[in-house]
């Protein structure tokens, strides 16, 4: 991975992550998240499907095995760095100019909301070539056109190795309809990540 | 030129449109959220078939009924009777025991958009015996939302959803007493609409016009900037009387406002407070 990432990397500023994923997404963010240190540089912004009812729990659940800050993204929070921001059950989140977080409640995309298309494309507005866009495990076409925008924006886009996946519907979708520059297995984006601290 | 531009094309263009229509129909969407405001707009461009935002800004200026077309798109009519149940069980139990203790009361529902949280509310306050000595003001900037929430319809289809939501917001009888079905419609009781004020006003323009007791408005506010928020937030303290009550939407907050130390949480996690 070493000989692709460092041309990647080369004199790239980054400023922000954002993840997304549908089902299997837990257990495939928590391979990946734990060896983040308190101090990582860089906020997290996660939009992560899961069923009705069971949104609120998520940051409580992630603050116990991070290191890093958790909490669900508040309406014109400021991102911080060393901090996972979760989207709120019900509204979909953008963020603004200035790296600030809006809730929104438009028609859900994909049947989506919060949609990860919507999180990544509005990032991919504010960030350009300094955000890193990672798609993960999902049985949904949600995320592509959204990391595709990242992509577009000069960003840096990630999609996890279909073959590894738990649902590979998303990735594959992601890599159908654009080319991302890695395609990479959990164990290999967990050490991406550390990596990016680095910069 | 290699550097990158410090604004889009689209954000240009986007700002220019707000502007026009501000200057023209006296709208003002110059401070709403850029991402949700851009997302509607590029939709509605579609929609009407223009090829740029400056295209649309052209048709905006020149055709008012295409201005009247585009504000479907820049309003978001998304609403629900007893929307978060929770919110209303806070309001009837720690709430309206304190409304009750007035001898007339003033409610401001504001951005009512289609009337949903209207009826809701009239529906609670019909229960709680405090409809008939209360006024509702019910406003919105979309003409077309109040014509629709002046008719008290709703879809037939939707009574089962806001049937559950109203039980679980510890409503007193059956939902259907507050209805009458026809074809696939719903209309609801002329009676709980009897006290209700519909009118146009805007958070972004417009200045306070009554003294309340009550003022709800939910999921409003997240679609302004900051600024505007604090605007709206500084309308709802000057109407509301000492002591009044405001209830905002589920994930909105005023923690981080000018207007936060002059207001207590009283059920902080339904986002209902009152003012010192």
């Amino acid at each position: 991975m070493d000989a692709l990432l460092a041309p990647l990397l080369q004199g790239r500023e980054i400023a922000a992550v954002v993840i997304g994923a549908s089902a299997g997404g837990v257990n495939a963010l928590l391979e990946i998240l734990p060896p983040l240190p308190k101090a990582y540089p860089y906020p997290i912004v996660t939009v992560l499907h899961v069923m009705k009812g069971r949104q609120n729990q998520l940051a409580e659940v992630f603050q116990q095995r991070l290191a890093i800050r958790v909490q669900d993204a508040g309406d014109k929070d400021e991102l911080r760095p060393g901090t996972l921001y979760f989207a709120p059950a019900g509204y979909h989140l953008s963020v603004e100019d200035g790296g600030v977080l809006s809730l929104s409640q438009e028609e859900p995309v994909h049947f989506a909301r919060p949609a990860i298309d919507i999180t990544m494309a509005s990032a991919a507005d504010v960030y350009g070539p300094s955000l890193v866009g990672i798609l993960l495990t999902g049985a949904n076409q949600d995320g592509a056109a959204g990391l595709a925008a990242i992509g577009a924006a000069g960003g840096l886009t990630v999609v996890q190795d279909p073959a590894e996946a738990q649902v590979a519907v998303m990735p594959n979708e992601a890599i159908r309809l654009r080319q991302p520059d890695l395609v990479l297995t959990l164990q290999e984006i967990r050490s991406l990540l550390l990596k990016l601290e680095n910069k | 030129m290699h550097h990158r531009p410090l604004h889009s094309d689209t954000d240009i263009e986007l700002r220019m449109l707000m502007e026009a229509i501000y200057l023209k129909y006296s709208y003002d969407f110059r401070d709403y959220t850029g991402a949700s405001q851009k997302r509607r707009v590029l939709h509605a461009m579609r929609e009407m078939g223009c090829e740029t935002i400056s295209q649309l800004q052209s048709r905006v200026l020149h055709e008012p009924a295409a201005f009247s077309e585009l504000l479907q798109f820049l309003t978001i009519p998304v609403t629900e009777m007893f929307r978060d149940p929770t919110y209303y069980a806070a309001l009837r139990e720690h709430v309206m025991p304190v409304l009750s203790t007035y001898p007339s009361l003033k409610i401001w529902v504001a951005g009512c958009s289609t009337g949903e949280e209207v009826y809701s509310l009239a529906i609670l306050l019909k229960e709680e015996g405090l409809l008939e000595r209360s006024i509702i003001y019910a406003t919105d900037i979309n003409p077309e939302s109040l014509e629709k929430a002046k008719k008290g319809v709703f879809p037939l289809d939707s009574m089962r959803a806001y049937t559950e939501n109203y039980q679980a917001s510890g409503g007193k009888r059956a939902f259907s007493d507050y209805y009458t079905a026809a074809y696939n419609a719903a209309l609801f009781d002329r009676s709980l609409a009897e006290n209700v004020t519909f009118a146009d006003h805007s958070l972004a323009t417009d200045t306070v016009f009554a003294e309340t007791h009550f003022i709800s408005c939910r999921n409003v506010m997240i679609y302004f900037k900051k600024k505007l928020q604090e605007r709206a937030l500084g309308l709802f303290h000057e109407s509301l009387c000492h002591r009044g009550f405001l209830g905002l939407g589920s994930k909105e907050s005023i923690d981080f406002s000018a207007y936060g130390p002059r207001f207590e949480p009283i059920v902080k996690r339904e986002r209902v407070f009152r003012k010192l």
